[in-house]
């Protein structure tokens, strides 16, 4: 029995169509400007479309919703769907795709070189991270995953700053590197006797039967263990945890503001989502090796990876780097929620998980906000040196403003959405782990002293006058406009809304995480 | 002979007729003799041998649809030549890329004005002796095809008479003579071991002799025969460690050749070693001797590929390692015999083989044929050569990074699909370690695919004086690049063609 309803292939796809119509549109020669607003409109559809899917998924009903299907590969040794559509756990994070993809093309106006080649990788991009939320066929999932990696080499490589060439190929060979063990992982599971499917959950409404309900109880092809380990890896490159963490901080410093919100926006978010649907979601009950055993090791690099993650941080003179490297710190408490998983069944605590789910979309609103914020301060400025700023607050009084939402956000000031995610995982996961927790929970108290001291440096203070730059440097400084206020709103008001209001986005997740962990 | 066996030879027969009747145009229509210039620079050749290239293509589809003649898929002429659909798949393959190759290299060929027939008659009849090497299903008649494919090559490779051109002309030849001589080595082990040159009387005699089971193949005689035969095959399909004359002919001949060469040659010879060990070695349990063979020679061909492709700069270099390597992945579809398969399908192993070098044959043809348009309009054969070339000529540009990015396996393309299908069916065989090596070399390959890939890009171009490509030429990357991005998105019609092909098992 198919099934189509067209409404995700098409939030999918839209960036991609609208890719195509100013790649169409350039064959005759066009202004700039049209072509901003062409991208501009598409990311807007993408948006409104995205939020329909979250809107309209019922969390009450639960289950998997819109789905689009269709037969497509049908090897000997490899067969796949098309097979699209949501659940709890990834209606969510196409919302938050479509909002960090809109807020990104708004925040493209720095960009004035190639802009047609740029929009289309941008648009590119925002297709392939939606793609990778909504497939629900293994084979599928991993093309979107691995294909993301074309549009943001181009990214970086081309719009990027400092050595982009270098950041860009290093991010590549980081990512092709995991994606690769990952591919023989899924190779590993689909040809694993009485596996044969590629559906990554079960629909029974459609009658598919999905990859966990298959491969519980079963030998697998390869041991459980290097097939969990592969598909770790590919995560772990991309959360990232240290030590893969490598690649993130070039990347990041390197790359157009845009590109920057992306990535840590939403693509670090892939590797959470990896991390919840595939190796939770498959791992509970196989033979021989399953999550539980690994949830201990978890935990312990989670809770490292934070303290490093925050630690480094401290240390960066560039805000860029220091937002990047928080993000280390950051993506280590949604390993942390993972662990939550316990050492067996009984251990499991879903607010943990809940917890690591929320603190993804939270993450994508307060960092893509601190690297917009970044990126304007940049554009005007003309320096990322933290010890070349200061006092900015006088000039920049809305920028500031909205800097310290984001930044307060970030170290989990209540009312403001990251107070709630990272709440939810310290009370989850104390519960499993108490000493990883505890050290973990440290990872907030420095990255309180790394924001308030970056925003102390940064915009308060006297105006240092090191050596080599003219004192009038900084006298001529704008603050945001009208139209860059547009993406900096998109990303605050999830922030608040989230912080104020938690039930509208928690319900969504908790109702598809108690699939995953069959309760 | 029997009229089945002129239907069933009719393809290689209207091939053999075209190349003869192109290589005659140009000896006998020849300017002095007319007085003037008659019958110009006689460039419409290109054109005689593109349209010619119908009539074998007609024979084909004629005999996989049987609209006229009698078609018969037995072996005819004594068991030497079977007009299977597996020769059917395969002569279409190789049709399909020498027509590409022809009306790609129109232009190209401007440089060679005295020598034009040559190069259309030689490259012909090679894929004469190509068409006729697929079908061949008798020792003898291998061996005569095998050096009907090869001798016109060396030709072919020195056809520009430099420095490089020689030198890749006399490796060639001296190398193909050894390999031959390696495979008929082998032949002559099969043929005193068993008595018989016919595929099938050989495979019913081993059948009958008494194995060995200490001894691989169940007996030393077949083992060496077995050794020797991949190893003159190995010559062809340019697998380590056979593979030291492919970077310099690669080099030394002029790019459509080379791109020939890496199609046309290479498709050719899995073809006739996939006939070869599944008719004579295919069933029973000596089969699952090959695994291990094959398994080795697909790390070693793949690594040592990707390996020396990272410090390469001549682009054509690069892209001879980047075959190897490529050979390599096909080798892990050959490993994978399909005798202990955990989906208990008995021809996934061919199966995937055959998709990928459908798949391949697309790609390195839109990089190899992309390249073709764009290296004798500049000078510079070095990557930097390609430098900007986005803003010289941005179609032909994106035609070529998609095709390195589908040489690379990046989704959705041919590239990505086939790769997941063949490195499936070795985990599918318990050979996960295999799969992993072949996945890691993927990224190896990553950062010399992407180097030309940010040439083209990134860089800034020496001049920006536009490129402007014939309709011929982009027509055939198009084609190319068109067919590489379609097999890989909707690979369902592609499979079930190769699924209807295996007729050797």
């Amino acid at each position: 029995m198919s099934e189509f309803n067209g409404i995700l292939t098409l939030t999918v796809f839209l960036p991609a169509i609208f890719a195509l119509v100013i790649l169409v549109a350039r064959i005759r020669p066009i202004s700039d400007t049209v072509i901003r607003w062409i991208a501009i409109a598409g990311s807007v559809a993408t948006f409104i479309l995205s939020l329909i899917v979250f809107i309209s998924y019922d969390s009450e009903a639960g289950g998997v919703q819109m789905i689009d299907k269709a037969d497509w590969l049908t090897a000997e040794t490899l067969k796949s769907s098309y097979l699209l559509g949501v659940d709890g756990l990834s209606a969510p994070l196409v919302l938050l795709t479509g909002l960090l993809g809109m807020a990104a093309t708004f925040a493209s106006r720095s960009i004035t070189h190639r802009i047609a080649e740029y929009f289309i990788w941008l648009l590119i991009l925002e297709s392939a991270v939606m793609g990778v939320f909504v497939s629900l066929d293994l084979l599928l999932f991993f093309i979107f995953f691995e294909f993301e990696v074309i549009p943001m080499y181009m990214l970086i490589s081309i719009w990027g700053s400092g050595r982009p060439r270098y950041s860009a190929m290093k991010f590549v060979l980081f990512t092709l590197a995991g994606g690769a063990l990952m591919f023989v992982a899924i190779f590993a599971v689909f040809l694993s006797e009485s596996v044969g499917v590629m559906a990554m959950r079960s629909i029974p409404e459609i009658g598919i039967v999905g990859i966990p309900e298959m491969i519980a109880g079963t030998d697998l092809i390869a041991p459980a263990s290097l097939v969990f380990a592969f598909f770790l890896a590919a995560f772990a490159v991309k959360l990232p945890i240290w030590p893969l963490h490598n690649w993130l901080p070039d990347a990041h410093t390197d790359a157009p503001t845009a590109v920057s919100v992306m990535l840590a926006g939403v693509l670090l978010k892939m590797a959470g989502y990896g991390l919840i649907r595939i190796n939770i979601g498959f791992f509970r009950e196989t033979n021989g090796f399953n999550v539980y055993d690994a949830a201990a090791p978890l935990a312990i690099l989670a809770a490292f990876s934070v303290i490093y993650g925050a630690v480094i941080t401290l240390r960066q003179t560039d805000l860029k780097r220091l937002i990047a490297y928080s993000s280390v710190s950051h993506m280590g408490f949604v390993m942390l929620g993972v662990a939550a998983i316990g050492g067996s069944p009984a251990d499991t605590s879903q607010g943990g998980i809940n917890g690591a789910a929320l603190q993804m979309f939270t993450h994508g609103t307060i960092t893509g906000l601190a690297f917009l914020l970044v990126g304007m301060v940049y554009d005007r400025t003309h320096t990322r040196h933290i010890p070349h700023l200061g006092g900015l607050w006088r000039q920049m009084p809305i920028i500031a403003i909205f800097f310290f939402i984001a930044g307060f956000a970030s170290l989990g000031l209540p009312a403001l959405s990251g107070f709630v995610s990272e709440i939810m995982i310290f009370l989850g996961t104390f519960t499993v782990w108490p000493w990883p927790t505890a050290v973990a929970a440290f990872g907030v108290v420095l990255a309180a002293g790394y924001i308030l001291w970056m925003i102390q440096r940064t915009f308060f203070g006297p105006r240092p006058t090191p050596e080599g730059i003219p004192d009038d440097q900084f006298d001529k400084l704008t603050d945001a406009q009208p139209i860059d206020l547009i993406p900096v709103l998109v990303l605050t008001v999830p922030i608040l809304l989230v912080g104020i209001w938690p039930k509208v986005i928690v319900d969504v997740f908790q109702s598809g995480i108690a699939r995953i962990l069959g309760l | 002979m029997t009229t089945e066996a002129y239907w069933a030879l009719s393809p290689v027969i209207a091939m053999a007729v075209l190349s003869l009747l192109t290589i005659s145009a140009d000896a006998v229509l020849n300017e002095r003799w007319k007085g003037g210039r008659r019958w110009g620079d006689k460039s419409w050749l290109v054109w005689i041998a593109a349209i010619g290239l119908l009539a074998p293509l007609f024979f084909t589809l004629n005999l996989w649809f049987g609209w006229i003649g009698e078609s018969t898929a037995d072996s005819v002429l004594f068991g030497s030549f079977t007009a299977d659909r597996f020769t059917l798949f395969f002569q279409f393959l190789l049709i399909g890329a020498t027509v590409a190759v022809v009306i790609a290299s129109a232009q190209y060929l401007q440089q060679f004005s005295d020598s034009r027939g040559e190069f259309l008659g030689l490259t012909l009849f090679s894929a004469t002796g190509m068409m006729l090497l697929v079908g061949a299903s008798e020792l003898i008649t291998i061996y005569v095809a095998l050096e009907t494919t090869a001798l016109p090559i060396v030709a072919l490779a020195g056809l520009r008479r430099d420095g490089f051109a020689v030198e890749a002309g006399v490796k060639f030849l001296i190398l193909s003579a050894l390999s031959t001589a390696i495979l008929l080595f082998g032949f002559v082990f099969l043929y005193g071991y068993t008595g018989a040159t016919q595929l099938s009387d050989i495979a019913a005699r081993i059948a009958l002799l008494s194995t060995d089971s200490s001894v691989p193949f169940g007996s030393t005689a077949v083992l060496l025969s077995t050794i020797l035969i991949i190893a003159g095959f190995g010559f062809k399909m340019a697998i380590a460690p056979w593979q030291m004359w492919v970077p310099d002919v690669y080099q030394g001949s002029p790019t459509p050749v080379a791109a020939f060469l890496s199609v046309a040659s290479k498709a050719s010879a899995f073809a006739v070693l996939m006939r070869l060990l599944y008719q004579l070695l295919g069933s029973g349990e000596t089969s699952q001797d090959w695994q291990i063979l094959f398994a080795v020679i697909a790390v070693i061909s793949m690594t040592f590929g990707n390996l020396l492709a990272l410090s390469q700069n001549n682009v054509k270099r690069i892209l001879a390692y980047s075959t190897i390597a490529q050979a390599g992945y096909i080798m892990v579809g050959l490993a994978a015999i399909s005798v202990n398969s955990a989906s208990g399908s008995n021809s996934a192993g061919p199966q995937s083989v055959m998709y990928y070098l459908a798949g391949y044959a697309f790609t390195n043809l839109a990089v190899f044929l992309a390249y073709t348009t764009v290296i004798h309009r500049i000078t510079d054969p070095d990557i930097s050569g390609l430098n900007g070339l986005i803003r010289r000529s941005p179609f032909i540009a994106i035609m070529m990074v998609i095709g390195l990015l589908s040489l690379l396996g990046m989704p959705p393309t041919v590239g990505f699909m086939a790769k997941a299908v063949i490195f499936s069916t070795a985990v599918d065989q318990g050979l996960v370690w295999l799969a992993i090596v072949a996945v890691l070399n993927t990224v190896i390959a990553a950062y010399y695919y992407l180097r030309i890939v940010a040439a083209i890009i990134f860089a800034e171009p020496e001049t920006d004086e536009k490129i402007n490509p014939g309709i011929n030429e982009l027509a055939s990357v198009a084609v190319a690049v068109a067919g590489a991005i379609a097999l890989g998105i909707v690979p369902a019609y592609i499979l079930d063609l190769v699924d209807r092909s295996i007729t050797i098992l």
